[in-house]
């Protein structure tokens, strides 16, 4: 993991100083509503429905067990002992008081954590694969890069005032499992024919209003001109973005004006006066980078544990476990563990501060004391040893964590929705809730595979329903809070967008819908197809005259 | 007269900002004195400019262009870079562009809405003076400077970006 140096740890010490004395400012008049809120967003802190939110930054998903601890703490201490995990693989706490959040921010300078660009129009936390550095099927770990990313979004005086906001997302696998497709600039770290890494370049991509997949600009960008690009396409898109309409002023829509090929000339003779300038980066920083991210001192153990296998057979639950909330590891004999926050029951992706406690202490105990927060809203130990499997997923058990549903269903994406966020035009959670209660039989959800079911609010899209397998978003009819459905989108490198099926539905119309929809899926598929791919085969058509002509038949009769 | 921020300091205005006038109407031109001028005006107008007594300076706005300026550069004291909205950051942009692609080493201000709150990342950008809006304390807006130590980045003020000093092990 990345440690912080002295320069580190002063400018977020520094930061918190400085938003110490602007709230102050706030609190007593000189600082009117409107000049606050770009700071106040700047260090993650919204004015909610109900109180502040305060988001805190969890850098690409990576937390050490004293820092998990300390989350744990905050929350307790200034909040009411939970935490809500979000899709950008940050923490979100619900209800802090304004004038706490500079000792919140203080607390968290401690353990080397801050809340730094968390939200406002500007660069973002960045994000990648929660299985970086372990994965079995890595080309480049992506870790480092991220950190440089982060050092260089950090205060980065061009770009604090954008048209709007903007996120990066690195991938280094085979598969993408953080988004990089929807991103505004998706990084894929790869090998040119001599061995060199570099990057594909990707930008444009977004959910939200207008949901546009990603357009390579540039095939190969040798590493060491990775942030002097960065620098030309930001400058592009700051000087060129729109400003006058917040919904046209993401990245996206400039790329689509302009078309992707004249953007990426725009940027490409931006780059040509950057990249040997003095932030071309140098192999020592490569070297000095890599070193925060070298392997832990793993043992030598058998490709399979006898025991671990022993436990699989004998056990069934532990066996579903296993199924689906275990990962392949790259090192033989170790697995990573996905903790499940996606109990039927809890809001997806919160987890208590007792429970922050006791991951930060399985993590020490089994896995190197490394946590890792996955787009998907669950926390992961990246190291266990299978032969401690059994005994992870006792505990995991027992501290309601080990729903075996990853993949599943259940696992549903959601944003906390209309029971916290003022933007929100529905709420989130009591939709989760009802699907995770309408399928509350495991050997069914089992049977049905993976399937991808994601919750947005609002058309912010917190909650990525548009590249969901199933999607849901919340929208706004006459006052009423109403659902509109889609079908067929996917993340990953072949991310696609999903459809709308028709017309909205009333909340408690929305479990005999999802119901309706996997019923046809199960009829029509063909012998081990998975969801999405029926989807795609089928189009729409067979989904939506169940839907649609059910509903139509009942209300003829 | 009124009082800015330059180099660090604040110090009484030696420039009057002339607005452009309405729908094409040329604003009146004061004969002596030193002014900042629209660029348009200045592209329009400049040999007669620089015919007067007093020193002349160009102002841009936030979506303007700087590179019609470039052959400029060496003979002007002074540009100006307008934020109509401090929330508008363009003007970050146009600044690093005049002083690290066209070279430019007079006085760059910020004029419009400037506020305590920004002047530090507008420093960076090579931003050296600074019309804090009138109804904030200048006062409060010169300690801006202190809000950081560093920063990671190749700037302006600091080009050597911050890995490559931390390598070298020292500032």
């Amino acid at each position: 993991m990345y440690i912080y140096d002295e320069i580190d740890q002063q400018l977020v010490d520094e930061r918190v100083a400085q938003f110490r004395d602007q709230t102050n400012r706030f609190l007593s008049g000189k600082l009117s509503e409107d000049e606050f809120r770009p700071l106040r967003l700047q260090n993650g802190l919204y004015i909610q429905r109900l109180a502040p939110m305060l988001r805190i930054a969890i850098p690409y998903g990576f937390l050490s067990s004293p820092q998990l601890r300390k989350l744990g703490e905050i929350a307790r201490k200034f909040d009411r002992s939970y935490g809500h995990f979000s899709t950008r693989q940050n923490i979100q706490l619900n209800w802090p008081k304004l004038e706490d959040v500079p000792e919140i921010l203080a607390e968290l300078a401690t353990v080397q954590m801050h809340a730094i660009q968390t939200s406002g129009n500007c660069i973002r936390n960045t994000t990648t694969d929660q299985f970086a550095g372990v994965a079995f099927d890595e080309l480049i770990d992506p870790r480092p890069y991220c950190e440089l990313i982060r050092q260089w979004s950090t205060f980065h005086p061009e770009f604090a005032y954008l048209p709007r906001k903007f996120k990066i997302a690195v991938s280094g696998s085979v598969e993408d499992r953080a988004a990089t497709l929807v991103h505004d600039i998706g990084v894929h770290a790869v090998r040119d024919a001599s061995g060199e890494v570099g990057f594909k370049v990707l930008v444009g991509g977004g959910l939200g209003r207008t949901p546009i997949i990603g357009h390579v600009i540039r095939d190969f960008l040798p590493r060491e001109h990775f942030l002097s690009y960065l620098d030309a396409i930001l400058r592009v898109y700051n000087r060129y973005g729109r400003r006058d309409n917040k919904y046209k002023a993401r990245i996206k829509i400039l790329v689509k004006e302009l078309t992707p090929a004249v953007f990426a000339e725009k940027v490409e003779a931006e780059w040509l006066h950057l990249k040997d300038g003095p932030s071309a980066v140098t192999e020592a920083e490569f070297e000095r980078l890599r070193g925060f991210f070298v392997d832990p001192a793993y043992e030598t153990l058998p490709q399979e544990d006898a025991s671990f296998h022993a436990k699989i057979a004998e056990n069934k639950g532990f066996s579903n476990w296993v199924k689906r909330n275990v990962f392949k590891h790259k090192k033989p004999g170790y697995a990573a563990v996905t903790l499940s926050l996606k109990k039927t029951g809890v809001a997806p992706g919160d987890a208590t501060s007792d429970q922050m406690e006791a991951i930060a202490d399985l993590a020490d105990q089994y896995s190197y004391g490394e946590i890792r927060v996955s787009h998907e809203q669950n926390l992961i130990l990246s190291d266990v040893k299978q032969s401690d499997l059994f005994e992870v997923w006792e505990k995991a058990q027992a501290l309601g964590l080990a729903t075996p549903n990853i993949g599943l269903l259940t696992n549903i994406i959601a944003c906390p929705g209309g029971d916290f966020c003022s933007l929100a035009n529905a709420k989130s959670i009591p939709i989760a809730e009802a699907i995770q209660e309408r399928f509350d039989d495991l050997d069914y959800l089992f049977d049905l595979g993976p399937i991808d079911l994601n919750i947005s609010g609002c058309m912010n899209s917190c909650g990525h329903h548009h590249v969901g397998h199933i999607g849901i978003l919340g929208v706004d009819k006459n006052g009423e809070e109403w659902y509109q459905v889609s079908i067929g989108g996917a993340q990953g490198y072949q991310a696609s967008l999903g459809k709308v099926i028709g017309p909205s539905f009333a909340r408690e119309q929305m479990a005999d819908v999802i119901e309706k929809l996997i019923d046809v899926y199960v009829d029509i598929r063909h012998e081990d197809e998975v969801f999405i791919d029926t989807v795609r085969r089928t189009g729409i058509e067979p989904f939506k005259t169940r839907v649609y002509g059910e509903a139509r038949a009942a209300a003829n009769a | 007269m009124a009082k800015i921020i330059k180099d660090k300091q604040i110090v009484e205005d030696q420039w009057l900002t002339i607005k452009l006038g309405a729908e094409g109407a040329s604003p009146e031109i004061p004969v002596a004195g030193n002014i900042i001028v629209p660029l348009k005006l200045w592209l329009a107008k400049k040999a007669e400019l620089q015919q007067r007594q007093g020193q002349t300076g160009v102002w841009l706005d936030s979506n303007e262009e700087p590179a019609p300026l470039a052959d400029d550069l060496p003979n002007l004291p002074l540009i100006a870079i307008n934020f109509p909205q401090f929330a508008d950051g363009r003007g970050y942009s146009i600044a690093r562009l005049l002083r690290e692609r066209f070279g430019f080493k007079g006085e760059m201000r910020a004029i419009g809405d400037v506020l305590r709150d920004q002047i530090f990342y507008m420093h960076r950008c090579g931003f050296n003076a600074f019309e804090v809006r009138a109804d904030k304390s200048i006062e409060d807006a010169l300690t801006a400077f202190n809000d950081f130590s560093d920063g990671y980045q190749t700037s302006v003020d600091q080009p050597v970006p911050y890995f490559r000093r931390r390598l070298s092990g020292g500032n």
